[in-house]
């Protein structure tokens, strides 16, 4: 178990691992100022440095004090506690901690038992047994099968010799396993640093790591939150669009008012104020099975943008594409917006697999007149053609025609262009941008509200 | 702080035998809370007991508790102080004949025209108090920034008066329900503690302490099932003072187990939304005459 370092660290006191440690969460973006950190300091007096829990518990009131930034305190905790531990281990020389049950004992440990064991451990042991388990997992199974080396693969193999189906019927909760899963990483990774007898380099945090929880029921109230406030980021940002125009016209009943301060002289002249140039705005969003669980977020974003934008006119397809304008239009709610947009938007066409072909071509009958360069196309959708063609030339048009042109992609940047994404083919007519958290979306939302953004494509 | 207890696990203990079920995490903040001397700010969906935490606190103590509802429109005359105008009306009065102006007006500021409300009332307490700041979240900005000074200095200014430190160092509990976001300047004064909906074994241990009555099966077959409903996606999950309502009910009624039928009747004590009841209906209530056929055949 790795041990909160204490002062028994020459080179370091405790002191210096606290800064190196709050130093690392800034580096994440929690804010952490000198007042926190006094308190972190007084709050650590007041513990038992051995027990793991309190300090975390003591370090995370002081130091993380939002439900997000408690999220990345607890990673970055584990992080760097579990990394110093390992350090200094290092430094003074010693096997690494528990690695000893490892190759002797391996050879002995009966596998269906250990399984059984595991299962048991799971459903009713404490964090502990859990631990001593994925150390004994590792062991046996590293043995029988030897490890490839790369640790996210070694845990998914170990995970798929338990009998994983069994156990969630027995009633083992989903936590469970994933603390386990945890436990196993961290025993794999302790091996990798045995064998190398060096630390890999810290990395920062990936985005994969924060990004907003994926579930279904927590995620609906956090989106709104989001757009609640990107709402209000529109409307303010919304006025920079006010047009550039190069003459102003003078308000002569200002100028004659501000006139009688000096004598009735016009020495400050007052303009009419600007009118501000309405964007007129084309979205496309996909909905889908491929994009599903990104679909609630794409409508509460046209949604918000609905709201903002008086000359809107949107568009969801599958297969074909159908126009929803009016659905935003009519209705201000957005449960019934999604329904009605799922149930009757004429979408829902017999495979139920995208088809960008088609869907281009349809936009360009049905629009390509109505484009006109201080249009904005934004297309929501992963780019995924289920094998179909792309054909980009058909969108190259549409982006031709319109004064500027995104893409959002569901799907972190990680995975584009694997498997049928050809988000490239399209990338280079837009400006893409991968949206999948709400940091994202306001990135976005930036770049759609500053005036003057070049006309779409690097080419 | 000499009485009262000398660890954490103390406290917990302590809040335990007082009905609170404290997690460790829990326990520790308002440890820290009582040690450090800082305000606790406590964040959490409503209805896991933050406010019942305060309470406990402040008899696991002995000290009084002073509370502090926060709304819209809340104002420094309601939480903070106030000019007993009429009572200084009636001495000007009483004084017009004879005493000169300067007398009088020294006299009317006096803390005997003080109207104390909660905030000064816990700082100027000569015993130590627990001041409870309740749903601070629902307050505006202004009064927000106001609290400041309370929280980092405890100490009140009265421009009539000076500056009014506090006698006893009152352990400060503020909880929110994370409506909106509270500003950097508050958190930084306070420690954080997010209080969750609590792990099954943690909420059958409530249950079982709440409604000792109710059968062993029987609470755990409610934990289980009031777990399943927080998975849903709903308006308002039941919080865990919605599962003791709902044991205790049960209690009344005699039920020895939860079939669908004694579910239907008593499910609009945990679910308070229309469309709530009828999607925990089709999806809980369904599988629950699943499940009873099954162990009853």
């Amino acid at each position: 178990m790795p041990q909160p370092p204490a002062d028994t660290n020459s080179s370091t006191g405790f002191d210096a691992n606290l800064l190196a440690f709050t130093h690392q969460l800034r580096g994440e973006g929690v804010a952490v100022g000198t007042a926190e950190l006094l308190d972190a300091t007084a709050a650590i007096g007041h513990v038992a440095w051995a027990d793991r829990d309190a300090v975390h518990g003591a370090l995370s009131a002081t130091l993380a004090k939002s439900p997000e930034d408690r999220r990345i305190f607890d990673i970055v905790f584990d992080r760097f506690f579990f990394r110093a531990a390992e350090q200094a281990a290092l430094d003074l020389g010693e096997p690494v901690a528990g690695s000893q049950p490892g190759d002797e004992d391996a050879a002995r440990i009966d596998i269906e038992k250990l399984k059984q064991q595991i299962a048991q451990a799971l459903r009713d042991g404490s964090d502990g047994s859990v631990r001593d388990m994925a150390r004994l997992a590792v062991a046996a199974f590293g043995q029988t099968q030897g490890g490839s080396g790369v640790v996210g693969v070694d845990v998914q193999r170990i995970r798929r010799e338990l009998p994983a189906e069994d156990a969630r019927a027995a009633g083992i909760p989903r936590d469970r396993l994933r603390l386990f899963e945890k436990e196993v990483r961290r025993e794999l990774e302790r091996q990798t640093i045995e064998r190398t007898r060096s630390l890999p380099p810290a990395r920062p945090l990936g985005d994969l790591e924060r990004g907003l929880p994926t579930g279904p029921a927590q995620d609906l109230a956090e989106i709104h939150k989001v757009i609640a406030q990107l709402r209000r980021k529109m409307a303010t940002n919304g006025q920079l669009l006010r047009g550039q125009k190069r003459s102003n016209v003078i308000d002569v009943r200002k100028t004659v008012r501000a006139s009688l301060q000096t004598g009735g002289v016009p020495v400050v002249l007052k303009q009419r104020p600007k009118r501000p140039k309405r964007p007129e705005i084309f979205v496309l969003c996909d909905v889908s099975t491929s994009v599903t669980s990104s679909s609630v977020f794409f409508l509460s974003v046209l949604h918000a943008l609905h709201d903002s934008f008086r000359k809107m006119r949107s568009f969801v397809f599958i297969e074909r594409i159908s126009e929803v304008t009016e659905v935003f239009e009519k209705e201000r709610d957005f449960k019934k917006i999604s329904r009605a947009i799922t149930t009757d938007a004429g979408v829902a066409d017999v495979s139920g697999y995208t088809d960008y072909g088609r869907v281009w071509s349809e936009f360009l009958a049905q629009i390509e007149s109505e484009l006109h360069p201080r249009a904005t196309v934004i297309v929501l959708g992963d780019a995924r053609t289920n094998g179909r063609p792309a054909r980009e030339d058909l969108f190259a048009q549409v982006a031709a025609r319109a004064g500027r042109t995104f893409w959002l992609n569901p799907e972190p940047k990680l995975y584009w262009n694997y498997g049928d994404s050809v988000i490239n083919a399209y990338a280079e007519y837009c400006i893409a941008y991968e949206c999948w958290t709400a940091a994202h979306l306001s990135d976005f939302v930036e770049a759609l509200t500053r005036p003057g953004t070049p006309r779409a494509s690097q080419r | 702080m000499s009485t009262g207890p000398k660890t954490a696990e103390d406290l917990a203990a302590q809040l335990t035998a007082d009905g609170y079920l404290a997690d460790t995490q829990t326990a520790l903040v308002a440890w820290l809370a009582i040690e450090l001397g800082k305000p606790v700010l406590v964040e959490g969906p409503a209805g896991v007991g933050k406010t019942e935490l305060a309470k406990s606190l402040s008899r696991v103590l002995d000290r009084d508790l002073i509370r502090l509802q926060c709304y819209e429109g809340l104002d420094e005359a309601k939480a903070l102080y106030e000019w007993n105008y009429r009572k200084q009306l009636l001495r000007i009065q009483a004084e017009s004949d004879g005493a000169g102006w300067d007398k009088v007006q020294d006299d009317i500021f006096g803390e005997e025209f003080l109207l104390e409300r909660p905030l000064l009332e816990a700082i100027t307490s000569e015993e130590p108090v627990v001041l409870l700041v309740d749903e601070i979240d629902k307050t505006d900005q202004e009064f927000e920034a106001m609290l400041l000074e309370l929280l980092s200095d405890f100490q009140v200014s009265v421009p009539e008066l000076g500056t009014m430190t506090s006698k006893s160092h009152p352990v400060v509990l503020l909880t929110s329900n994370n409506s909106r976001e509270l500003t950097e300047a508050l958190k930084r004064r306070c420690l954080y503690l997010w209080i969750d909906y609590p792990e099954a074994e943690h909420e059958l241990a409530i249950i079982r302490l709440k409604a000792p009555e109710l059968s062993a099966t029987v609470s755990a077959k409610l934990v289980e099932l009031v777990g399943e409903i927080r998975a849903l996606d709903l308006k308002k999950p039941p919080s865990i003072a919605e599962s003791i309502d709902w044991a205790r009910a049960l209690l009344l009624l005699g039920a020895d187990s939860i079939d669908s039928k004694v579910f239907a009747e008593t499910m609009s004590v945990i679910v308070k939304h229309r469309s709530d009841l009828e999607t925990v209906a089709a999806r809980v209530g369904m599988k629950l005459a699943g499940g009873d056929a099954a162990t009853a055949s």
